[in-house]
């Protein structure tokens, strides 16, 4: 079993996303980045098993579901890109038996040390987010790092120093910072959108949010086309009546 | 590398795992984004938007991300390839380049010599069309074209035609201002990044989206508002739209009679050879009715307070109306009412009541104004610019069915009575549109056109306005392969790729010798009635044995489906191997706000023996001695290939492939002489160029004098006049003319009912063309599809990321309506049209309009295309609707006309009607039909079990 550092303390910093469901189009742009980099990347290789074959099947730290939901008795198709959560306490660091998984003390990015990870499993059965990725090829255990290898990479310009999913989201859902410090946009963005916790009853603290889809705004302008008066009443159709409006109108 | 705290791990966090950065463009859709590349040891490292970009401006989709894969892939044709078994058999034999271009110089030196019309040159998804039409021009073939008769032609055409430019990708809504949007049929096609950009800035700024669609994925599914419309009755619904405004007189007038032909004149005067053309005065213009003057008077003049509606009767005694009392008549009759239309398309009349009130409250109750002086093309300065701030976009579901001309007009005139076209807030036209309505270029191919061993006059494609300018014989037969510009689609501005096979086996207008395509899955998912078209491409003439299609010439980069069927297989390069240009001579990625072309560089070399197609291309067209290719003494006049041309190429002086850095010294754009060092500053400058607009260009374009003045210098339109928006269209009248019997170019007797019918000069309602020809009890369902944004077009499937999103497709059918049918989610399902037969696996879902089945487009394959293995799911599961679509309509009078747009020749892809049944139980889990495997050539390698992509990036250290 592992231990988790203690985080707890004010200013600690927990890097986390923002996920905005109120934007997401599904189109998988995160999903796919996240594979195209991390595979050159610190969880290289992210391997895919028969890729020309029969259930094509590989790790992917990021995955898009979409759902239909029942919004007030109105259809609503629902895209939910899911990756790690980076938990203040996590069940899959603390489940692990070689403290391969581990979680950052100096930004809570959890991470696994794959030279220590056996590949037992533990930690994918732990998470009740599905986050982890066995990569059976490798035989060990993958997940988001967050992209530890951009967001501290001096080689690259600062505003790329993001993880890939948030480089190339077009619609702009997704949002990084660092969610321990009220100030910062993250968290600001939170707090005004009421972000939420996935499964917070399970308690643990996952740091990243979704963000809810907004009230949709066919109200609102419903009533506002309210505003838009009936023409005032007058002999003969309503083609007739327009051309007396336009008559009139030019004419005035 | 960081320290680990307590014990952590060391993690090396800024690790360089490239040595390189390089632009060019994504070509993994048709969208066109600006990319970085990173290489390691010339290896593809990652692919990112270039933020720089005005397309993508730094995103990038998952197609985009997925480039790697693509570039890599196990499918990538490896050497020229001469076929020698039976067509379809895949047997052929490996021959160097020089043996191929020997072959089809030879076979095209001899039709080129005989008659070139025998030359069928039609080049798919093709980003280079401004040198293809120019090759096919100097080879002297009309029949030439791209794949925009079966993708976009109606958007393209109505707009050409109505406002002088389009949606398509060559407009956007004002993303930062409008505050109502309307997207009608769009999934994911052209501009997908921008759309996704703009979707998400206008959900920040609470905009509201309303998205029409039957079917609620991707971009509706965060709509506020999801309209499931009825397929192919989106022109009843707009149409009843306008009917509101106009009862509830929401209409912009002063915009209308300053923009929009509402005021001009059509004469009235059935049964002469005038009726329903404009009175015009002496030397031509337009004619409109001065009320205070008692007289007619020259449209668009800065003072007029013209009439728009009351009949009046011109000097000479002919009587006239304004277009603005015939379009109220037109869209204020019964027929268009809200009640009248709101079953068939299934929304419910008060609600279509309620849009258009949002419509009218967002255009006149949230004005918009910019303190942006600007000038009109009568001198008036305004010192302001005034928006109404509603915008829409339509694409594919508009554009797929045979009423989708009509039916996209129908959506200009919306936008036209709302004042929102290029203002403030409203749809904005990308620079170098909009043109002159329609583009003062005219079709080539008429008798004495083609001449052997001479190019043509002029281009193979343009814009018609009146019968004289068909392309068809004395006795109306089509002169073309396609039948384009005839009288069965006289307004087939792309040309109709999808008749062209079909057409040429029948010998119908006539048999072709050569038939040579690039980047087109024509034996598969690019053409309908799959089974037919691959019948036509292996048929044999029972006295000669020969083929009925004799040489087939194909380029592709990868083993796609049509590549067995071809007899000469030239390999092209994948996207990051080669040079291109995105022209403004040919499909512009400009933004409304500024105007720009860009280019591919190679960024990898090729490690197979494959050519870019554009080289080969001019190469054929150097050996062939085409003029343009070749100098005065007969040499290649690009012996530097597709880069030398794209620099040193000059359609007219001073006018090349790219627009920017022109001159010798590069500091000219637009126009100037060729520039040695244009592809450096290119290069330089991130693979492309834009000119951004100053602010008194920005908007009200076709009427801003100071922008028409700029547009013309740099050669995008011929005049500064203004470009009047046509509600009423003289040229579509014109042809109706022709079919009432009045004019030198006459309709045959059995296209005349048709012509007269459809050449309306005003946009209407009528059901698309299957649905009123199959019984309905028969076929009770809209069958269509969608693109996935995960997935372009055929290409995706060898993609080994992209195929684990989408590995095969299920139909998706309306939750209530299975129920009905005894259908359970995973249940497989026949489903029959009048053509054919197929069977699919079911899901089941709710945001689908009730009588519309759907699929994904183009993730079935055939077995063993693409170089999957043969236990795919793209082949046992996945499934072509294409199966059961018929190139042509049932018979009709003794003919069959082709399955398209009678007006545009577009391809009705989305008329589909089919029924559904359960299939039994032990039927479950395959699909049918099932075509016999493909047989991949020898040099495509053996594909792996496992791929480790990425090992060797990083270092171990980096990874602990």
């Amino acid at each position: 079993m592992t231990s988790l550092p203690d985080t707890s303390g004010a200013g600690q910093k927990k890097l986390g996303l923002v996920i905005d469901l109120d934007v997401c189009v599904g189109c998988h742009a995160c999903a796919v980045s996240c594979k195209e980099w991390n595979t050159g990347g610190y969880s290289a290789p992210l391997s895919d098993e028969r890729p020309y074959g029969d259930e094509p099947m590989g790790a992917w730290l990021n995955r898009v579901h979409s759902y239909q939901a029942d919004d007030g008795g109105r259809t609503q198709t629902v895209h939910f890109p899911r990756s790690c959560l980076h938990c203040e306490e996590p069940a899959c660091v603390t489940v692990c038996p070689t403290g391969a998984s581990y979680k950052r003390v100096e930004d809570g990015i959890v991470l696994v040390n794959p030279e220590t990870c056996i590949g037992c499993k533990l930690c994918s059965w732990a998470c009740p987010y599905g986050a982890r990725e066995y990569d059976y090829d490798h035989g060990v255990m993958k997940k988001c790092t967050l992209c530890v290898d951009r967001i501290y990479n001096d080689n690259l310009a600062p505003e790329d120093q993001v993880p890939a999913c948030v480089r190339a989201c077009p619609t702009s859902a997704r949002h990084f910072g660092d969610l321990g410090d009220p100030q910062s946009d993250v968290s600001k963005l939170v707090a005004e959108r009421e972000g939420y916790d996935l499964l917070p009853e399970m308690g643990y603290k996952p740091v990243n949010k979704y963000l809810p889809p907004r009230k949709r705004r066919d109200d609102r302008l419903e009533a506002d086309a309210s505003r838009v008066e009936e023409p005032l009443a007058g002999d003969g159709s309503a083609l007739e009546r327009l051309f007396a409006w336009a008559d009139a109108k030019l004419s005035g | 590398m960081q320290d680990g705290a307590r014990g952590e791990p060391r993690v090396e966090t800024s690790e360089l795992t490239w040595d390189e950065v390089k632009t060019t463009t994504c070509y993994m859709c048709a969208c066109r984004c600006g990319i970085k590349v990173y290489l390691k040891d010339g290896t593809v490292r990652y692919i990112e938007g270039n933020r720089d970009h005005p397309v993508n401006k730094g995103v990038l989709c998952g197609k985009g991300s997925a480039g790697i894969m693509q570039h890599y892939s196990p499918a990538r044709l490896t050497k020229p390839l001469v076929r020698v078994g039976e067509r379809g058999a895949g047997e052929y034999r490996e021959v160097e380049w020089e043996e191929a271009l020997d072959l089809a110089t030879d076979w095209l030196g001899q039709v080129r010599r005989s008659d070139p019309r025998k030359l069928a040159f039609f080049t798919g998804r093709d980003q280079s069309q401004a040198l293809t039409g120019f090759w096919a021009q100097k080879f002297g073939t009309p029949n030439y074209a791209a794949h925009g008769g079966f993708c976009s032609v109606n958007m393209a055409a109505a707009g050409l035609y109505s406002i002088g430019g389009s949606f398509w990708e060559f407009g956007e809504a004002d993303w930062d201002r409008t505050e109502y949007f309307m997207l009608f049929g769009v999934a994911e096609d052209h501009a997908s990044n921008p759309i996704k950009i703009g979707l998400g800035k206008l959900k920040q700024r609470g905009a509201k989206i309303v998205s029409i669609n039957p079917v609620q994925t991707g971009y509706s599914a965060i709509a506020d508002e999801w309209i499931g419309l009825r397929p192919g009755t989106d022109g009843l619904f707009v149409a009843a739209l306008i009917h509101e405004l106009l009862r509830l007189q929401k209409v912009d007038l002063d915009y209308l009679v300053r923009y929009t032909n509402a005021p001009w004149l059509v004469i009235r005067a059935p049964g002469t050879a005038d009726d329903g053309l404009f009175a015009r005065s002496d030397d031509g213009k337009p004619l409109v009715w001065d009320k205070a003057a008692g007289a007619p008077a020259l449209a668009g003049l800065p003072d007029a307070a013209p009439q728009l509606s009351g009949e009046v009767t011109l000097p000479d005694g002919r009587k006239a109306v304004p277009v603005f009392e015939l379009m109220a008549e037109r869209f204020l009759h019964g027929q268009y009412a809200p009640d009248e239309v709101a079953e068939r398309v299934g929304f419910p009349a008060d609600s279509i009541r309620r849009i258009a009130r949002e419509l009218a409250e967002a255009a006149f109750e949230r004005e918009i104004t910019l303190n942006i002086p600007w000038t009109d093309c009568n001198g008036v300065r305004h010192e302001k610019m005034t928006g109404r701030p509603v915008s829409m976009h339509a694409m594919r579901g508009i554009s797929a069915h045979s009423n989708g001309f009509h039916t996209c007009r129908m959506l200009h005139v919306l936008q036209m009575i709302l004042g929102s076209i290029d203002c403030p807030g409203g749809f904005r036209f990308k620079p170098p549109f909009p043109k002159a309505l329609p583009p003062p270029i005219k079709p080539y191919g008429k008798p004495g056109e083609i001449v052997p061993g001479e190019p043509m006059p002029g281009p193979p494609l343009g814009f018609p306005t009146g019968p004289e300018d068909l392309l068809v014989d004395e006795d109306g037969t089509p002169r073309r392969i396609d039948k384009a510009y005839s009288w069965e689609a006289p307004v087939a501005a792309h040309g109709m790729m999808h008749m062209v096979i079909n057409n040429a086996a029948a010998g119908d207008p006539y048999p072709v010798d050569v038939l040579f395509m690039y980047m087109a899955n024509m034996s598969w998912n690019s053409s309908m009635n799959v089974p037919g078209t691959i019948d036509a491409l292996t048929r044999k003439d029972p006295e000669t044995g020969e083929y009925v299609i004799p040489k087939i010439i194909y380029s592709d980069a990868y083993f796609s489906e049509m590549v067995p069927y071809a007899d000469l297989i030239l390999p092209d390069t994948t996207y990051l191997e080669r040079w291109d240009c995105i022209s403004l001579l040919d499909r512009p990625i400009s933004e409304a706000d500024g105007v720009a072309d860009a280019i591919r560089q190679p960024v990898v070399e090729p490690d197979r023996d494959v050519r870019p197609f554009q080289d080969v291309v001019i190469d054929l067209g150097a050996r062939l001695g085409l003029p343009g290719f070749v100098d005065e003494a007969g040499a290649p006049a690009y012996p530097g290939g597709y880069s030398d041309y794209i620099v040193n190429h000059e359609r007219a002086p001073g006018v090349g492939s790219l627009a920017g850095w022109r001159g010798e010294d590069g500091t000219s754009y637009g126009k100037g002489a060729p520039n040695q060092g244009q592809l450096d500053a290119y290069i330089e400058n991130g693979c492309h160029w834009i000119h951004h607009l100053p602010d008194n260009h920005r908007f009200y374009r076709h009427a801003n004098r100071e922008y028409l003045e700029w547009a013309q210098s740099v050669g995008f339109v011929g005049s500064t006049e203004q470009i009047v928006f046509q509600i009423y269209s003289e040229p579509l009248q014109k042809f109706r003319l022709a079919a009432r019997g009045f004019g030198d170019v006459l309709p045959p007797e059995q296209h005349k009912k048709r012509v007269d019918a459809f050449f309306d000069p005003l946009p209407f309602w009528y059901a698309p063309f299957e649905e009123a020809m199959v019984p309905g009890d028969s076929f009770p369902m809209h069958a269509l599809t969608q693109r996935p944004m995960a997935m372009y077009h055929s290409w995706g499937s060898q993609n080994a990321w992209l195929r684990q999103i989408h590995g095969y497709n299920s139909l998706y059918i309306n939750t209530v309506r299975a129920a009905e049918h005894g259908i359970s989610d995973g249940d497989w399902v026949w489903v029959t049209s009048h053509h054919g037969r197929l069977k699919a696996e079911a899901r089941l879902m709710d945001g689908v309009n009730p009588d519309t089945v759907w699929t994904w487009n183009a993730i079935g394959k055939r077995s063993r295309a693409w170089n999957l293995d043969a236990d795919a799911p793209e082949a046992r599961k996945g499934f072509l609707l294409n199966h059961v679509i018929s190139d042509l309509l049932p018979d009709h009078g003794g003919y069959r006309y082709s399955n398209s747009d009678p007006v545009t020749g577009q391809a009705a892809w989305y008329d589909l009607r089919v029924r559904i049944e359960r299939a039994k139980e032990e039927e479950f889990g395959e699909t049918v039909p099932a075509l016999a495997p493909l047989n991949p050539p020898e040099g495509l390698p053996q594909t792996p079990d496992v791929s480790r992509f990425g090992t060797g990036f990083t270092t171990p250290e980096g990874r602990r």
